[in-house]
């Protein structure tokens, strides 16, 4: 068997890694793989066209750009704050599960964009979440209060990462689609989506555990 | 009928004002990539295979001579929105929310109602179909209720789109990438070493197998978009679907999840991870992941339970 086009997994690896602009490495491991198995470069190329081409429609999603844009204009991720603000209260624990639900809906009604590290977390989540910890259980020392913003940033993480695959129009959902049409396998985004629920729901359950038991774990530590 | 060639036109004309306006603001690199996205959505379907190849070498070298930049289109200032979100309160929400409420009710209203046999929408095409409605009557009753001046959808659309960059085509193009490997073969090779590791008739270990796979690959190449296409063709497809006779669906979701969890467990997605313990002024570097081990690896084996459960044991 031959092995070689698997450099094309190589040059992939590789080429993230050394942070060339992805786009090129993909082109380049698309190029390699063709040629390394054994295929004319013209005929990669018409390959590579086509696929672009077929799959166009996972690029039609950003047509949703102006319609967030122009709430943006007029403040909806400010009113986005003003919710989060609006959660504070009680403990570091409950004010992180609050958000998390708050960023998986969101993000499952395709608003992804409300959140994140920049917009959201380093501005209010984590600020918050470390003066709940020091209201409840008191000065924290410089590690703990670090374990306590790096779970503020983990949450944004999970609640985005196991939200965003419920809203159908999203590129990951139709890069499924569009694999699978491939190869025989017609699906409707709708068909996918769902199926994000249930993990959605694991997600949830897993990760509030995790922050409640980071909150009591630090109560221990502070006695 | 309403096909996604009506949609190529929507967006095409959405990356057409965007590179028209790019070129006035004398941002040479991105008005020739969002011209060429343009060229590629209104006449992709009329072109050579050759010349959508072309197209694609094009927008790579633009992007790869770092040709595109962010841009600064006249917007509001924070001031302003501040007081505007004061002035209009949770209802800012509800143009956002009318984008999936279409979609969704709509399809579900064709599914199971008489609409369907109108044979209004291309088979199979009328989610997407319908979400481009929902964003034009999203867009409309913005534009009604707020009265903004006529050019700022245009304007913010390309303020978000030039913030995004050249990654706004990277789903696209790793599919792309997916379906030269299936060519080329790459998926066979795979499948090949991963069925002499898996014992032959074990579906659970076949399952484990591919969620290991996605988690890994998704680890070492930071991305799950990037792994997606590989597993799918040498172990999904193959193995689970077309040998074991599992659910499409639920693998082809459930396994890109299994990917995420790896997003959560390496420093090659640098966004995620390492960039917030910058933000966030963290003394190590890794603490994100650190808190994130612990939810990752009891989810990922969920994911692998949900798997074996919704695509085989529910399914057969």
């Amino acid at each position: 068997m031959n092995y070689w086009p698997l450099a094309g997994i190589a040059i992939v690896v590789l080429g993230f890694a050394l942070r060339f602009n992805p786009l090129l490495v993909v082109v380049s491991a698309a190029l390699a793989t063709g040629v390394l198995a054994g295929l004319d470069p013209v005929a990669v190329i018409e390959a590579l066209g086509k696929a672009f081409n077929d799959n166009r429609y996972i690029s039609v999603t950003w047509i949703i750009l102006p319609v967030i844009g122009l709430l943006e204009r007029y403040g909806l991720q400010q009113r986005a704050r003003g919710l989060i603000e609006g959660m504070q209260g009680a403990t570091m624990g409950r004010l992180l599960v609050a958000y998390l639900a708050f960023r998986q809906l969101a993000s499952a009604l395709g608003m992804k964009d409300i959140g994140g590290h920049a917009q959201a977390v380093r501005p209010l989540v984590a600020p918050m979440a470390e003066a709940a910890a020091v209201k409840t259980h008191g000065d924290l020392p410089e590690d703990a209060r670090d374990e306590v913003k790096a779970m503020a940033a983990a949450t944004d993480n999970v609640g985005l990462f196991f939200g965003e695959d419920i809203f159908f129009a999203i590129a990951s959902i139709l890069l499924i689609q569009g694999v699978f049409e491939a190869a025989g396998y017609p699906l409707t985004p709708l068909e996918l989506s769902v199926w994000a629920i249930p993990t959605a729901l694991a997600a949830f359950a897993i990760h509030s555990w995790r922050v409640l038991a980071l909150d009591r774990r630090l109560g221990r530590a502070g006695q | 009928m309403i096909t996604y060639e009506w949609l190529y036109v929507l967006a095409g004309a959405a990356f057409a004002i965007w590179a028209a306006l790019s070129a006035k603001d004398r941002r040479w690199g991105n008005a020739a990539f969002w011209a060429l996205l343009a060229v590629s959505f209104f006449f992709g379907s009329h072109m050579s295979d050759l010349a959508n190849g072309v197209l694609v070498l094009a927008l790579v070298a633009i992007a790869g001579l770092g040709g595109l930049k962010r841009s600064d289109p006249p917007t509001t200032s924070p001031e302003e929105r501040q007081a505007h979100a004061a002035r209009l309160g949770n209802r800012l929400f509800l143009p956002a929310l009318v984008v999936p409420l279409t979609a969704v009710v709509g399809t579900l209203l064709y599914n199971y109602t008489p609409l369907g046999e109108t044979g209004l929408f291309e088979a199979r095409r009328e989610t997407l179909i319908l979400f481009g409605i929902g964003v034009l009557v999203a867009m409309l009753a913005t534009m009604v209720w707020l009265r903004p001046p006529l050019m700022a959808p245009a304007q913010e659309g390309r303020r978000l789109i030039d913030s995004i960059g050249w990654a706004a085509i990277l789903p696209q193009m790793l599919a792309a990438l997916g379906a030269v490997f299936a060519l080329a073969g790459v998926g066979d090779i795979i499948g090949g070493v991963a069925r002499g590791v898996i014992p032959e008739g074990s579906v659970f270990l076949t399952v484990v197998v591919f969620a290991a796979g996605m988690a890994l690959f998704t680890m070492i190449m930071g991305n799950a978009f990037a792994a997606f296409p590989v597993m799918a063709t040498a172990i999904g497809i193959p193995l689970l679907i077309q040998t074991y006779g599992g659910n499409p669906a639920v693998i082809g979701a459930v396994g890109m999840l299994a990917g995420f969890c790896g997003t959560l467990l390496t420093p090659m997605a640098a966004n995620f991870n390492i960039v917030p313990a910058a933000l966030l002024e963290l003394k190590d570097q890794n603490a994100v992941i650190r808190q994130q081990v612990g939810t990752a690896v009891p989810l990922w084996a969920v994911n692998v339970l949900i798997i074996y459960i919704g695509a085989f044991l529910l399914w057969n």
